[in-house]
């Protein structure tokens, strides 16, 4: 169903690193499930409109008014690293 | 023993809540089912300030435990994870705000399935949560941690979250009450995303007159909440003992195949005393809802993919080392999420990524339609529906934790609700083993007074919310 | 004359605008006046992504959205909604952006600029809202770099981004769009584009029928032209030395003024988009007309009232109303002294001082002008000191009277003049004599010495005259 590539691919989509025996563990596992999920293949959903939302709402807007901020400290409060009033973290590239 | 609210109330204007809350404090210091992740360390100066004070609030005085998936100033909330190790929101969620402004006293945050995803309270960063009535049983989940306490007599009341049958599961497996609102009934302001089309804040607690006192206070209008619908709705106006002429549906596929003969047998007798008591009953068919599991855990698992992005090690939570941040990222995911969280999150990016879209996640929506229109069917005809909550009663720690599907498996009479955002209910029915089973009623959208008054007239009428852990009548 | 786009160049934008002239952000409350503040100091649970939060989508963000596609003579769509865009990167606090993706708010409309051959029509595809991420400063060079650093203050902001087809046929004509662009968006009061950041484009290019090829990161109009500039010159060579270009994405270094490639593992994109649960659907197609009705003039139509109303050449009007600043400006002038005037004052003179400078419209006072243009017209100084007393205020500051009184500019006439005429005329005879050879340009010569005299302040004109006079009198 899903081959160890492809896990390796969503791992690395989702930013999780896994392990090749991982991987090849997953594969398993996860097949398995999608083999389960698989079984909507039956139901005949010709003309039947997705449901993304169950509360009928619509339009619900708040106006164009400022409310307070946090402050600095409790901003930069649970960030492993900061400098300055900046959260720091590893290069990009 | 476990108590009430109202019980409660009594012994604080007896002697003050401070005493009442050193002897949940106590209490809680004694556990040995592992409920809580981490204990209020102001309850008693809140507690103390009540007794100086003059909160005139409905919970004044009145000890609560969160699930930790639920948003707490000052306090942890980790969602029973690595990930969220050490982190101390500075908000608190909508329904916290509410509880304070009533003057209930926050007694800490209790255990739960990692990030709400499982049905056993097992995959929690902070161990395993026990049944109180059999210490080598689950509790059930994801809320395991909130019916476990108030099962053990360490609160009166907590919050849980059901995103798939969250509280009304460990309510049944802990035979206490879980409440599942309608989807929009309660601000998730607050509340840590599991999967936000399906998820709702609930209340727990040992009698159905508590679950309505809770969500009068939780359940007010809230802007922050995009998708929380403004209705005036008072709760406790509901709690009638008079279900006659009361029409229940029993769906037929929430039976048979599956199902524990004792659970079901439970649920028959709990039918038989409504009958009794002057409703009626009729065989119904929700046809979907072989469908409905998987379409489930679609939509579950892939609105989780993109929720649980935000957990990368920057702005909080551990930080694993990675020579730049999409390796930081990486490994801090995977060494901080447990391995069911990253099944979740590996499936849930599978089913929206490029060439498989349309055929799990879209494909899961349209079956939401299907499974929606079998409800809003059936409830032309009938008031309300009852079946049982779970499949079995609580299963042996370890049981189920090998076999991902298996444990999928047990959801299958609460996700349903979930997919449709109607209303549903768990009250105790009886014990099948030594261990409790649940009633699970579930209403029309918005109707929490038609279950509500079902479930408080049965209670009103039957014994099984006085069997306790300790003491089975 | 129709442009022939030798090298078949085709250029398209994305344009991301951000709504600054928002009192606060697209999801949440915090204020959108950061720009000269502390970083992470306008940040929020849900502006910093924190677990719980939820967005709540501001009201007049969605309107300022349809006053811009209605500017762009777009189509407004009956019912739109948000999606999650999914990506990984240390800027997008919850790990995706909110956007729209299939049905954005607004589809279908055009720009007409002033393209190679006189006007060009650039349709817009579309337009959208969505949140802008926050802001990284790398420690030392990207790709070298010691560490990032993230400010979430612009996290959030309202940004609406128009995308168009790929209409442009050279870089200039792109540099032409952005603009006009940037003038409408002004004139809407949606946006103030003097703030850092306010407007950021990606180009892409392609030519004689080649591969796309899409440039990020580029922040200002000027650097659009040159970044394209670049990036045809760099197509062209790769192609004479027989290389193919390939689709990829580039990054514009604007201090070297080259574009990079980014082909990296982090660049592989699959989006995952799926609509954004914690916000419902938008229907405000019952907006649309009462929109429409309270949409300001726009530069066009202004540019053709300047004209009607104030009898100003186009040349001028264009000129004035390029920008809604000097726009107002110039209408304020215009009421106290003659239209026509005023005009060839603010859009010749003043517009020129000012870009020497590299300064705004603000540098300048409505009444300081007013009075210049005064004194010139009632002959008190001449036209010259005018230009004067304008490069005095904006480098020196003060007031024209005092400037006029200091530099003593009061325009000379009668025996000054007269007394200058003569002493000229007799301190440069080889002037005189070629003159009167018939040597017409000697004349601007003595002119000029008597304006040196003068101090500038006699009338050039009336100089001129004078002298063929005093020399037919006195000389021929």
């Amino acid at each position: 169903m899903i081959t160890k590539e492809e896990v390796e691919h969503i791992g690395w989509l989702s930013r999780i690193s896994l392990t090749e025996e991982e991987a090849v563990k997953y594969a398993t596992e996860l097949s398995s499930v999608l083999d389960y999920f698989n079984q909507l293949d039956e139901v005949d959903t010709s003309g039947v409109d997705p449901t993304y939302h169950v509360a009928d709402l619509m339009n619900v807007f708040r106006e164009d008014e400022v409310s307070p901020s946090l402050p600095q400290e409790e901003v930069l409060r649970n960030a492993a690293e900061k400098k300055e009033g900046y959260i720091k973290g590893p290069r990009i590239m | 023993m476990p108590e009430t609210i109202k019980q409660v109330k009594e012994k604080i204007a007896n002697s003050s809540a401070e005493d009442v809350i050193s002897s949940y404090l106590e209490k809680i210091r004694r556990s040995s089912i592992n409920g809580f992740i981490y204990v209020a360390e102001n309850a008693l100066d809140q507690a103390k300030a009540i007794d100086s004070g003059n909160n005139g609030g409905a919970l004044a005085g009145v000890p609560i435990a969160i699930k930790d998936n639920i948003s707490t100033i000052g306090m942890p909330t980790t969602c029973g994870s690595k990930i969220l190790q050490g982190y101390v929101p500075p908000y608190d969620a909508h329904v916290i705000e509410r509880l304070k402004a009533e003057g209930a006293i926050i007694l800490g945050k209790v255990n739960m399935d990692e990030f709400a995803m499982g049905t056993s309270t097992e995959t929690s960063y902070y161990g395993p949560t026990l049944n109180p009535w059999d210490t080598e049983r689950v509790p059930g989940g994801s809320s395991g941690g909130s019916a476990a306490v108030v099962a053990a007599g360490e609160a009166p009341v907590s919050l849980g979250s059901d995103t798939g049958g969250s509280v009304r599961c460990p309510a049944a497996f802990c035979g206490v009450v879980g409440l599942k609102p309608t989807y929009g009934g309660v601000s998730r302001y607050g509340l840590v995303s599991y999967a936000n089309s399906l998820e709702q804040i609930g209340p727990l607690a040992n009698s159905v007159e508590d679950i309505a006192t809770l969500m009068d206070v939780i359940g007010t209008y809230d802007h922050r909440d995009s998708t929380c619908v403004n209705r005036d709705i008072n709760y406790r106006s509901s709690l009638e003992d008079d279900v006659s002429g009361m029409k229940i549906g029993i769906p037929k596929e929430y039976f048979g195949e599956g199902i524990d003969e004792k659970v079901e047998e439970k649920v028959w007798d709990a039918i038989g005393k409504f009958e009794e008591l002057g409703a009626t009953y009729t065989e119904i068919s929700l046809p979907n809802t072989k469908y409905a599991l998987a379409a489930y855990y679609i939509i579950a698992m892939s609105e989780a993919s993109s929720n649980l992005a935000r957990f990368d090690g920057t702005r909080y939570g551990p930080r694993s080392e990675g020579e730049n941040w999409h390796m930081m990222a990486s490994k801090t995911r995977h060494e901080c999420f447990g391995a069911e969280v990253q099944r979740r999150i590996l499936l849930g990016t599978y089913a929206l990524s490029a060439g498989y879209h349309d055929k799990y996640y879209l494909k899961a929506l349209k079956v939401r339609t299907l499974v929606k229109e079998d409800f809003d069917r059936a409830f032309s005809d009938v008031d309300v529906m009852m079946a049982p909550t779970m499949p079995s009663p609580a299963f042996k720690l370890g049981e189920k934790m090998e076999d991902p599907l298996s444990l999928y498996l047990s959801d299958v009479n609460t996700v349903p609700v979930n997919l449709s955002g109607v209303p549903s209910i768990s009250v105790p029915c009886g014990l099948a083993d030594g261990l409790p089973v649940g009633l699970q009623i579930i209403g029309k959208h918005f109707d929490e007074a038609g279950i509500l008054k079902a479930a408080y007239t049965f209670e009103k009428n039957t014994h099984h919310h006085m069997n306790t852990a300790g003491e089975v009548i | 004359m129709v442009y022939e786009n030798p090298d078949g160049v085709m250029i398209g934008l994305e344009v991301h605008v951000q709504l600054n002239k928002l009192n606060s952000k697209l999801f949440c409350g915090c204020s959108t006046d950061y720009h000269n503040d502390e970083p992470n100091t306008h940040v929020c649970p849900v502006c910093m992504g924190l677990p719980g939060s939820l967005p709540v989508l501001n009201k007049k963000a969605v309107e300022y959205a349809i006053r811009i596609g209605l500017a762009l003579n777009c189509e407004i769509i009956e019912q739109t909604q948000f999606h999650r865009k999914n990506y990984y990167y240390p800027d997008l606090p919850k790990g995706f952006q909110t956007t729209q993706y299939d049905f954005p708010i607004v589809g279908n409309g055009k720009i007409v600029i002033d393209g190679e051959d006189g006007e060009h029509v650039v349709r817009i595809t579309r337009a959208h809202m969505e949140e802008d991420p926050g802001k990284l400063m790398h420690i030392g060079h990207i790709e070298k770099s010691k560490g990032t650093l993230i400010d979430y203050n612009r996290s959030g902001m309202a940004l609406v981004e128009i995308v168009t087809e790929p209409d442009m046929r050279s870089p200039k004509e792109a540099r032409r769009f952005l603009d006009k662009l940037r003038n409408i968006l002004e004139y809407l009061d949606v946006f103030n584009g003097t703030l850092e950041g306010a407007m950021r484009v990606d180009a892409n290019i392609s030519i004689g029928g080649g591969d796309r090829i899409e440039i990020k990161n580029i922040s200002s109009h000027k650097g659009a032209e040159r970044a394209l500039l670049y990036e045809i010159m760099r197509q062209k060579n790769l192609v004479r030395r027989g290389g193919t270009v390939v689709m990829e994405t580039r990054h514009f270094d604007e201090a070297r003024g080259v574009t990079i490639s980014m082909r990296t593992k982090e660049e592989e994109h699959d989006y995952r988009y799926f609509p954004e649960p914690d916000l419902v659907p938008i229907r405000v197609s019952d907006w649309v007309e009462g929109i429409r009705e309270t949409l300001p003039e726009l530069p066009d139509a202004r540019r053709k009232r300047f004209v009607s109303d104030y009898n100003v050449a186009d040349t001028h009007a264009k000129a004035l109303t390029s920008d809604i600043r000097v726009a107002d400006f110039y209408e304020s002038v215009a009421k106290e002294v003659d239209p026509v005037i005023a005009a060839a004052w603010v859009a010749d003179i003043l517009k020129g001082e000012l870009n020497y400078r590299d300064l705004g419209i603000s540098a300048f006072k409505v009444e300081d002008l007013v009075e210049i243009i005064d004194l010139v017209t009632s002959g008190k100084i001449t036209e010259k000191s005018g230009v004067d007393v304008i490069r005095t205020i904006l480098d020196e500051g003060g007031s024209p009277e005092s400037i006029v009184e200091k530099k003593g500019l009061i325009k000379v006439e009668g025996d000054i003049v007269s007394q200058a005429i003569s002493e000229s005329l007799k301190e440069n005879p080889e002037a005189l004599q070629d003159f009167l050879a018939g040597k017409e340009k000697s004349l601007n010569f003595l002119v000029g010495q008597v304006m040196k005299k003068t101090r500038g302040r006699a009338d050039a004109r009336s100089v001129r005259e004078l002298l063929i006079h005093e020399i037919d009198e006195k000389y021929r």
